[in-house]
């Protein structure tokens, strides 16, 4: 009770509420999402909507998610945080939560997803852009939890991933049996398809191609023996995908390599791998005279994409989905082949891409504005991230919020538990092991399990991050407090010290300075993995991070990771100035 | 296992007995259960005729000094407020004066040690300070558990000439585990051989070389050259 009184006082003293349940938040356009070059996201000169909290970021921390036990019930403490280049800002109150617009971590999906957002907001929705969702479990997980309204699938996808089925090859009946399977078992919703199929592509080099007369899958499972493939983890795994193929057509590489997305082409081109798998609208494909080998004996199945919808939006904006239905069947593969191209390729400004593609379609109004199209690659590094300071900066803040916040409720935890563990010397070691095997944990899987529970954002990253803070800082607390120098310990007892002073006193300030680098183990552990939140909605520094390696902008993802890097030396400096300073004064010589 | 078997002994007010024996005959064992650390399964401690056992294990650890072979000094406190450790914990309000009277009397000018940091002493100077810690609240008992096994020899000499005078001056009662015969024969009032967990003998240094009671205790004297033969 007095811990839930503690945090009323604080958000009373903070100053904006929420409370996650009945009451909506107030409503903010997000202006997250894709940082960096493109950073015109949220402005949109076309709009009458007004943006005046557009920059307003709110860092909602759960600081309930310890206190109260209840998430339902949770508290939500929302920081204002200031945008550095817009200090006058008005905050407009709205009845109506925004739409949340979520994509995958690819190209053509950001440029689908920003295409959903803008024609939303031409519809007058107010609209939350959570891009860049780490896998198909975490992007659909939200839309069933109802924590994302909106996101571009496909329906191969959505029968083999979504529902766990057999393939089929008809495209009409697979979008039949994945709209009415997938409304009837998670009441979510597919919108008519967009009119393009983007389907798996294997791709070799033309100089290959050439040389062993390949055209077909048929002719790449003839001369598999001698091949190294380049896939991407999710196809690696997937029915549809390597396993699939290795039966349908009896496929024997010679290696697997697993590859992410943004590495496999240029992988491919420099000759490291000889086949990937690319999606048939990438960009990169023609880019790099590649040639897609035919699937001669249909295995792929169909992969329309459309708008799959939450179950919520169809129920509370019927406006939205007016919307977006607006776009069914609008858009042609040439089209969405251009548009990709202009992203990946031509290092184009998303918004913009999308904006074009919206007006060409004659969904939106407005001319295209003057201003000359300059790549990002066009700019010095350094005057890149001069540009993005802003940006970067704010990112930077909201990365180190995260390592704090998951950080100090580790320690909370984690000391009081090795310290209890080493009381009961016999059964620590092997509950340290379990807290240890929480590390194992892939952080993408730990993300999917956590969206039931806890949605997307940044609560679950504050939960993921904190479950893998604990490991260094328990062992750490329980070697230190064990092996602190038992000559003294020994002594101390001896001479009458009560076990609360003893611990107080000598073992704690003994252990001290291995406590301290168990929790400095933890924050530069924690600094790198908060990039991974991005993943599930969560901002920090891998926002730029996953985007850029989405959109094969080098400049993006570095725009993340040198400050990652620099914030990850900044933390490990500072908590070793606090261990020196928590070093007991007589123990070594303390410079 | 048994680490003590049949063990008696009494010690008269003031006095001084050395424990002798191997490693593992259980000096040290003895020496714990006079302050706790290590209860008997059977059998009992009494002091000043009160069984300790009924008394609560921190209170009577304040009232009995004690030193450990390698000092067990805390690392992170100055020599003072190691020193100090007893009376602070008994409450006491003169604990700086008596911590400064402790050091002088086990031969450490507080002026030049107190502030001092315990690794910045000499492995002596450490167990000086040790003994200073043990006295400071003025105890019943003192136990010291081979207290100047770890120096090396002269430093050794200096610290037992010391002892003794500190004794002379503050006739506390006092148990010293040693396996060095010699120490015990200078520093003791009265010597107990133990082997295997038993006395084996109990009596004054004089009596002990004269009468040795076992074989043990004679090949015991003959080993350490005090003995006859």
């Amino acid at each position: 009770m007095r811990s839930v009184l503690v945090a009323m006082a604080l958000i009373a003293s903070v100053g904006p509420m929420a409370l996650n349940g009945k009451v909506q938040p107030r409503i903010v356009a997000d202006s997250r999402g894709l940082p960096g070059v493109r950073s015109t996201f949220v402005v949109h000169e076309s709009e009458k909507q007004p943006q005046i909290s557009a920059d307003r970021r709110r860092l909602s921390c759960a600081v309930s998610a310890f206190i109260c036990g209840n998430l339902r019930l949770s508290l939500l403490l929302q920081l204002p945080m200031q945008n550095l280049r817009l200090p006058l800002q008005v905050q407009v109150q709205n009845p109506r939560p925004p739409v949340v617009v979520a994509s995958k971590p690819f190209g053509e999906s950001y440029i689908l997803s920003e295409m959903f957002a803008q024609i939303l907001e031409a519809r007058g929705l107010t609209v939350t852009r959570r891009r860049g969702l780490g896998a198909t479990e975490i992007a659909f997980g939200a839309i069933k939890s109802g924590a994302a309204d909106v996101y571009p699938e496909y329906t191969g996808t959505g029968l083999l991933a979504i529902l766990g089925d057999q393939p089929m090859t008809d495209a009409a009946a697979v979008f039949a049996r994945v709209a009415r399977e997938t409304h009837a078992r998670f009441g979510a919703r597919w919108l008519p398809p967009l009119g393009f199929e983007n389907t798996y592509a294997m791709a070799v080099r033309r100089g290959m191609a050439d040389s062993m007369r390949l055209s077909t899958l048929s002719d790449l499972a003839r001369v598999a023996p001698r091949l190294r493939a380049g896939f991407t983890p999710d196809f690696v795994g997937r029915a549809d995908g390597l396993p699939g193929l290795t039966q349908a057509y009896a496929l024997h590489l010679r290696a697997v390599h697993s590859l992410l997305p943004a590495i496999k082409y240029q992988a491919l081109v420099k000759g490291e791998v000889d086949v990937i798998d690319g999606y048939s609208t990438d960009g990169l494909i023609a880019r790099y005279d590649l040639v897609v080998l035919r699937d001669d004996r249909h295995f792929f199945p169909p992969y329309e994409a459309a708008a799959l919808v939450s179950g919520k939006l169809e129920r509370d904006e019927p406006a939205a989905i007016a919307a977006l239905t607006e776009l069914s069947g609008r858009l042609d593969v040439a089209r969405m082949r251009a548009l990709n191209k202009r992203v990946e390729v031509d290092g184009e400004d998303i918004a913009r891409v999308a904006a074009d593609a919206l007006r060409d379609l004659g969904l939106v109004g407005g001319v295209q504005p003057a201003t000359a199209r300059q790549r990002a690659s066009d700019v010095s590094l350094g005057s890149y991230l001069y540009r993005q300071r802003g940006t970067v900066l704010s990112l930077t803040a909201r990365h180190l919020l995260l390592v704090a916040i998951s950080l100090i409720a580790a320690i909370v935890v984690a000391v009081p538990l090795g310290l209890a563990l080493e009381r009961t010397r016999r059964s620590a070691e092997s509950i340290i092991r379990v807290v240890g095997l929480l590390q194992t944990i892939p952080s993408i899987a730990l993300l999917a399990f956590m969206i039931p529970l806890l949605g997307i954002g940044i609560v679950p990253a504050l939960v993921a991050l904190f479950l893998y803070s604990l490991y260094p800082i328990v062992r750490n607390t329980y070697t230190g407090v064990r092996d602190a120098d038992t000559g003294a310990v020994d002594a101390a007892q001896a001479l009458g010290m009560t076990p609360l002073q003893l611990l107080r006193d000598v073992r704690l300030p003994l252990a001290a300075p291995v406590i301290m680098a168990g929790i400095r183990t933890a924050a530069v552990i924690d600094v790198g993995t908060a990039t991974l939140a991005a993943f599930i909605g969560a901002g920090g520094l891998g926002d730029p991070i996953v985007a850029g390696l989405a959109l094969n902008d080098t400049r993006m993802i570095l725009s993340g990771a040198i400050p990652a890097a620099l914030l990850a030396l900044a933390v490990d400096g500072g908590l070793a100035l606090v261990e020196r300073a928590v070093h007991p004064g007589g123990v070594s010589p303390a410079r | 296992m048994i680490a003590l078997d049949d063990v008696s002994i009494a010690l008269a007010p003031g006095e001084c007995v050395a424990l002798i024996g191997e490693s593992g005959s259980g000096k040290t064992t003895l020496l714990r259960s006079f302050n706790r650390m290590v209860d008997p399964d059977d059998g009992r401690v009494l002091l000043d005729g009160a069984d300790t056992r009924r008394l609560d294990p921190v209170m009577l650890r304040r009232r009995v000094g004690y030193v450990p072979q390698d000092g067990g000094l805390m690392p992170h406190w100055r020599i003072r407020r190691n020193v100090e450790l007893v009376p602070r914990l008994r409450g006491m309000a003169d604990s700086n004066a008596r911590a400064n009277e402790a050091l002088r009397l086990a031969g450490l000018d507080p002026d030049r040690f107190a502030e001092r940091w315990p690794r910045e002493l000499s492995g002596g100077q450490r167990q000086r300070a040790a003994i200073a810690r043990a006295l400071a609240a003025r105890p019943t008992v003192l136990l010291l558990d081979e207290p100047f096994g770890a120096l090396d020899a002269i430093t050794r000499g200096d610290l037992r000439l010391s002892f003794r005078d500190l004794r002379r001056e503050l006739p506390i009662t006092t148990v010293l585990v040693t396996h060095d015969l010699g120490e015990a024969i200078e520093l003791a009032d009265r010597i107990a051989v133990m082997r295997a967990g038993r006395i084996e003998q109990v009596a004054t240094a004089a009596d002990l070389v004269a009468h040795p009671a076992t074989e043990y205790c004679a090949n015991l004297l003959r080993r350490s050259g005090v003995g006859r033969g």
